[in-house]
């Protein structure tokens, strides 16, 4: 795996400061329609073994605790991008400026709860 | 024995003296030695055994490869096995001890093996101990534990301290010979922040070890000089015994910095190694190139070395194996050895060419036998008497101390193929080129198979100029100063001596013979992983510096692949082995891992409180009186709150601060219950489902104002449950105008439980608590003691009449005290996480240990906390057919028929009359307390279709203990079921 992770916020970081939760291509799906069940299972627990690019969704817990995507190469480990997770949600590419602000006005840093966070990972 | 030291010559300083001990034997060498040169020169020959037939051995290498000279330094907790003595500077007071013999070096029984030799081969250990499958715990494991391991750890502590670096640059260099220095020289040049690190002690390679002149001066006289302007210039950073171990993705590598491990007593101060990281942009590979031995008869006897090492001995150390030597060569190496010892004083009787050609050199009387192989060393543990050759005409004996061994030599390609790219081996060059893949690791001089010194400072300085437009600079040409080659570096291979009479040996650490390897592929192991592994060529500390091409050509050679096409075994980090003191760095003792303490720690200290690790946490975990037991003080802790008042330690819980326009919608998309219309000053207990539709965490939600909400979590899933809200916002509704922060290490919080705990707050607060005014789920800031800011909430988890306060972490020790001084007239005392446990389990609270990923709402019997009206985290799955199935475990108490039968959590649960199994489990009890208001042991458990099965008889069957108890099935609410007294 990739070692540096280049946070758009903190800069280029290792990647112990970073947790992994997965697969970032998939949308949550909505509440309403005759196959929501299904796109749900699909969401929740369909994964592909990737080999070659993946996008992930990557918290910066050891920093400014910001979700980002990460699209790497689980071949190679070339890092392609990192973007917050904030301006990349999947099905809606393009960030309006109502949700820029939103992503902003969140905490940057957060001392007291990285501890917490690292503290407790075991 | 027959090796000795100079009169004069080499880089050591005769008029110092250093004292040391071999086994116990006192003797002395010279600043500028390695153990192995002073070993030489004292006449210790004999260094050590072999693991599998305890042959006699000696070094073979002057260097990091060196597989036979290993042995144990220090003493007591500093003691470190298997440390290379080509590797080891010379310290004064060092203590070193051979290794793999018993009971001594000169007579060592395990030597019995060799006679029994047939019984060992490729493979011995996959044949012999297989069967019969009773032999192996009694009579295989500890033999073979007992042979097994080079060398002993010591059972005492490390005294010494270790820590863990980061270094960033433009350009590492790898290796500070010809081609290592001028690549520093020119990356520096160009403006590029350099690293240079060389595992020696002295930088300069084989400057240091070979009579070449550059800028008509002695090589190591010209490092010394380039050194020195290196080191003045600011962007030059040189790091000597650093060792660069792996090479890792983004051009980060490992480096182990010996700092201290020349010294017999460190300063406690420094540490004594340093593992680094290094981050660098390009990296010149300036590694240089490992000779091979020749696989011959009797290739291992003590005498017999590499004949690059044969010089670094005499022109470095100024020391010999013998007075006399041959030379056994492939290479034109073997010439240059000739030459230089001859030089020395030493008596070169010959040197046999394994070539039909010899080369165009001046031997200066030397005779050279062409055509001709060595074929056996007559020689043992005192050193050689001679060797015996082979030039067609039978076999020739030659009288000889010493014998140097050329095979030509192998790049030191580690770090380029670390990370998975393959070398690939050179027909004409007759060695394995390092790959290209990686355009920031540039192979630089004899890495890169350039053999001759004026094109290994050429070859340097270009890859430098390379390394530092690969990291950006601009790149400045450096003049490269004239070098007086030595002979040229022709080569052929030869990879086994098959006329050999005595043991040809490919990996001398593993006693693995070129007998050994054509068996491994009649065997089937004819892939170079598997024979690996079959024969254990290449495995153990050196993984196969030396040996691995050689046993690759037989491999070759017996199968009629091609080299190519065998292909080498995967190259991995370390490049050395690395101690795990380094490893550990700091984490070691109490560092081991960080310890969380509560604000309120040293109240509870000072009230004698035992405390119990829960994750990082220190928790109060009882306060005993008069010696009492845990039972006792939690007994008497829980009798006491519910009949007075008592405060507990709640700090610990997660704390989340939630601010924002959209904080009511966001926070009600978080719980499964609504939460859109709480009202400002309440409190309400939360639940958060996980996606799939399983119980994650709880915990109580107040609404301070309108746009402000304080959240707690469970301890043990505080962090969790802080990332999974920063990722519900941040990744799934970043529309909403919610901002958020962990807040748990600002709050002391207590919780004050009991009927008399509002006449105790009533003292400190400055609001009106009466139950009408602040009733069950009250939430208000407030202020304590006149001017504390604070929170309280009318909460509880025990039961009784309770709140929970909440002060800044600051404020925390001294108004536990003020309520304990308040609550004296009332009887208050401290509880702690036993009582707290006991009091949650009477009323039938779940905690982690109920919700453990594995349960529904409807399995807690929470199932009416899912709302149907609105969309939150796990609705849609929470709905799903396997969980909401009627047969699942539900929530339920249990009582044991006699109350004094105390049972743990994890017992099963089985209907009287089964004999327990998978098939009649009914479910396992999650928690387990003795209740001081039952007098009993009671539990809470998950039971299948456990709501309707209150008062039926069940079995708790613990199979651990052999324990099965008869208990009856109840509402999990023990104690005042009708919920009245937190009412109150
Ligand atoms: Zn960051």
């Amino acid at each position: 795996m990739a070692y540096l992770i280049n946070c758009p916020h903190c800069g280029q970081r290792t990647t112990d400061e970073f947790y992994i939760k997965g697969d970032a291509s998939k949308q949550r799906p909505g509440t309403i329609g005759d196959d929501t069940m299904n796109q749900w299972h699909d969401y929740v627990h369909i994964r592909d073994n990737v080999r070659g690019r993946t996008a992930e969704h990557w918290h910066h817990t050891g920093g400014c605790r910001q979700w980002l995507v990460v699209e790497r190469d689980t071949v190679s480990h070339e890092v392609y991008a990192v973007a917050p997770a904030s301006s990349r949600t999947p099905g809606k590419t393009s960030a309006t400026p109502a949700r820029k602000s939103a992503a902003r006005k969140t905490p940057a840093r957060n001392t007291t709860s990285r501890k917490t966070a690292r503290g407790e990972k075991k | 024995m027959t090796s000795f030291r100079f009169d004069t010559g080499g880089l050591i300083d005769r008029s110092s003296v250093i004292d040391f001990s071999f086994d116990g034997k006192k003797m002395q060498g010279h600043s500028g030695d390695t153990l192995a040169s002073a070993l030489l020169a004292n006449g210790q020959l004999l260094m050590g055994r072999s693991f599998k037939y305890h042959r006699p051995r000696s070094v073979i290498t002057a260097g990091a490869a060196e597989p036979n000279a290993l042995m144990e330094i220090g003493e007591g907790g500093r003691l470190e096995p298997n440390t290379r003595a080509t590797m080891q500077e010379l310290y004064d007071g060092l203590v070193a001890k051979s290794q793999n013999r018993w009971p001594t070096l000169e007579r060592d029984f395990g030597a019995i093996n060799s006679i029994a030799s047939s019984f060992f081969v490729a493979g011995f250990y996959y044949k012999t101990f297989m069967w019969p499958k009773r032999f192996w715990e009694a009579i295989y494991e500890p033999i073979i534990r007992r042979a097994a391991g080079l060398g002993h750890l010591s059972h005492e502590n490390d005294p010494d301290r270790y820590e863990k670096a980061y270094a960033h640059c433009d350009v590492l260099v790898v290796g500070s010979g010809p081609a290592g220095l001028m690549a520093a020289m020119a990356a520096a040049r160009s403006g590029a922040s350099v690293i240079m690190a060389d595992e020696h002690a002295t930088c300069g390679g084989s400057l240091l070890r070979e009579r070449e002149e550059i800028a008509s001066q002695p090589g190591h006289e010209w490092a010394a000089e380039t050194l020195a302007q290196l080191a003045g210039m600011d962007n030059v950073t040189i790091m000597a015994r650093t060792t660069v171990i792996g090479a890792y993705d983004q051009c980060v590598f490992g480096a182990l910095e010996r700092v201290q491990k020349h010294t017999a007593l460190p300063d406690h101060d420094v540490p004594v190694e340093k593992l680094w990281r290094i981050m660098a942009k390009a990296c010149v590979m300036a590694t240089g190139a490992e000779e091979r031995p020749i696989v011959f008869g009797g290739n291992d006897r003590p005498g017999v070395m590499t004949a690059s090492a044969m010089r670094a001995y005499a022109n470095q150390f100024g020391v010999a194996a013998g007075r006399t030597a041959c030379v056994f060569t492939s290479s034109d190496s073997g010439y240059r050895t000739a030459l230089d010892m001859r030089s020395c004083g030493v008596h070169v009787e010959a040197i046999i060419d394994a070539r039909a050609n010899a080369p165009d050199i001046e031997t200066h009387g030397v005779p050279v036998l062409t055509g001709a192989v060595v074929t056996n060393v007559d020689g043992g543990k005192h050193g050689m008497k001679g060797i015996e050759i082979d030039r067609g005409r039978g076999h020739e004996n030659i009288p000889c101390q010493s014998l140097a061994m050329s095979g030509g030599w192998s790049p030191v390609v580690h770090l380029a193929c670390q990370r998975g790219a393959r070398p690939s081996w050179d027909e004409d060059l007759h060695c394995f080129m390092p790959p290209q893949s990686d355009p920031a690791i540039i192979a630089s001089g004899s890495a890169n198979a350039i053999w001759s010194l004026t094109g290994c400072l050429t070859d340097g300085a270009r890859r430098g100029e390379q390394a530092a437009r690969q990291a950006g600079c601009r790149t400045m040409k450096t003049p490269v100063p004239k070098a007086r080659d030595e002979a040229s570096h022709g080569s052929e291979a030869v990879w086994w001596v098959k006329q050999s009479t005595g043991k040809p040996f490919v990996d001398y650490q593993n006693d693995v013979t070129a007998r050994d390897l054509p068996l491994a592929a009649r065997e089937g192991y004819d892939h170079i992983e598997l024979a690996k592994r079959y024969t254990t060529s290449g495995m153990a500390t050196d993984q196969g510096k030396l040996g691995n091409v050689n046993a690759i050509g037989i491999l070759a050679d017996a199968t009629g692949k091609g080299i190519e096409e065998i292909g080498t075994t995967t190259f991995r980090p370390f490049y050395t082995p690395v101690s795990f003191g380094a490893l550990g760095g700091q984490h070691v003792g109490e560092h081991f891992r960080p310890v969380r303490m509560s604000p309120l720690h040293n109240w509870a200290a000072d009230l004698g409180a035992e405390f119990v690790e829960t994750g990082l946490w220190y928790r109060s975990s009882w306060f005993p009186e008069k010696g009492d037991d845990w039972l006792a003080a939690m007994t008497r802790e829980v009798l006491n709150t519910r009949a007075n008042v008592g405060i507990c330690d709640v700090s610990t819980l997660g704390k989340i601060e939630i601010k924002g326009s959209d904080a009511t919608e966001f926070i009600n998309r978080l719980y499964s219950n609504a939460f859109a219309m709480l009202p400002v000053g309440k409190a309400r207990y939360g639940l958060m489902l996980r996606e799939d539709g399983f119980v994650g965490d709880d915990g109580t939600t107040s609404r301070l104002s309108e746009n402000h909400y304080f959240m707690t979590t469970t301890t043990g899933h505080a962090a969790e449950s802080m990332r999974d809200i920063e990722f519900a916002h941040q990744a799934l509704w970043p529309e909403l105008d919610v901002q958020y922060a962990s807040v748990s290490d600002q709050w002391a919080q207590m919780a004050i439980a009991g009927p008399r705990a509002r006449d105790v707050l009533a003292k400190i607060v400055d609001i009106d608590i009466s139950n009408e005014a602040f009733g069950f789920l009250a939430a208000r800031q407030i202020k304590v003691l006149g001017s504390i800011p604070a929170m309280l909430f009318r909460i509880s988890f025990s039961g009784e009449l309770a709140y929970e306060l909440a002060v800044p972490a600051g404020h925390g020790e001294a108004v536990a005290n003020a309520i304990m001084h308040a609550g004296e007239p009332f009887g208050i005392g401290p509880y702690g996480l036993e009582a707290l446990s006991a009091m949650r389990i009477e009323k039938g609270f779940v905690t982690h240990n109920e919700i453990n990923g594995r349960v529904t709402a409807g399995d807690v019997g929470l199932g009416k906390m899912l709302s149907k009206k609105k969309d939150y985290i796990g609705r849609m799955m929470s709905e799903r057919e396997g969980l909401v199935d009627a047969d699942r475990e539900q929530l339920v108490g249990v009582r044991p028929l006699n109350p004094d039968l105390r049972f743990r959590a994890g017992c099963h649960l089985v209907n009287p009359g089964d004999v327990a199994s998978l098939e009649t489990d009914q479910g396992y009890v999650s928690s387990v307390a003795f209740s001081p208001m039952l007098e009993s042991w009671v539990g809470l458990a998950m039971l299948k279709r456990g709501r309707e099965r209150h008062g039926d008889k069940i079995v708790l069957w613990d199979g651990l203990r052999e324990v099965q108890i008869e208990a009856e099935v109840c509402d999990p609410v023990f104690y005042d079921p009708a919920q009245e007294k937190a009412h109150g």
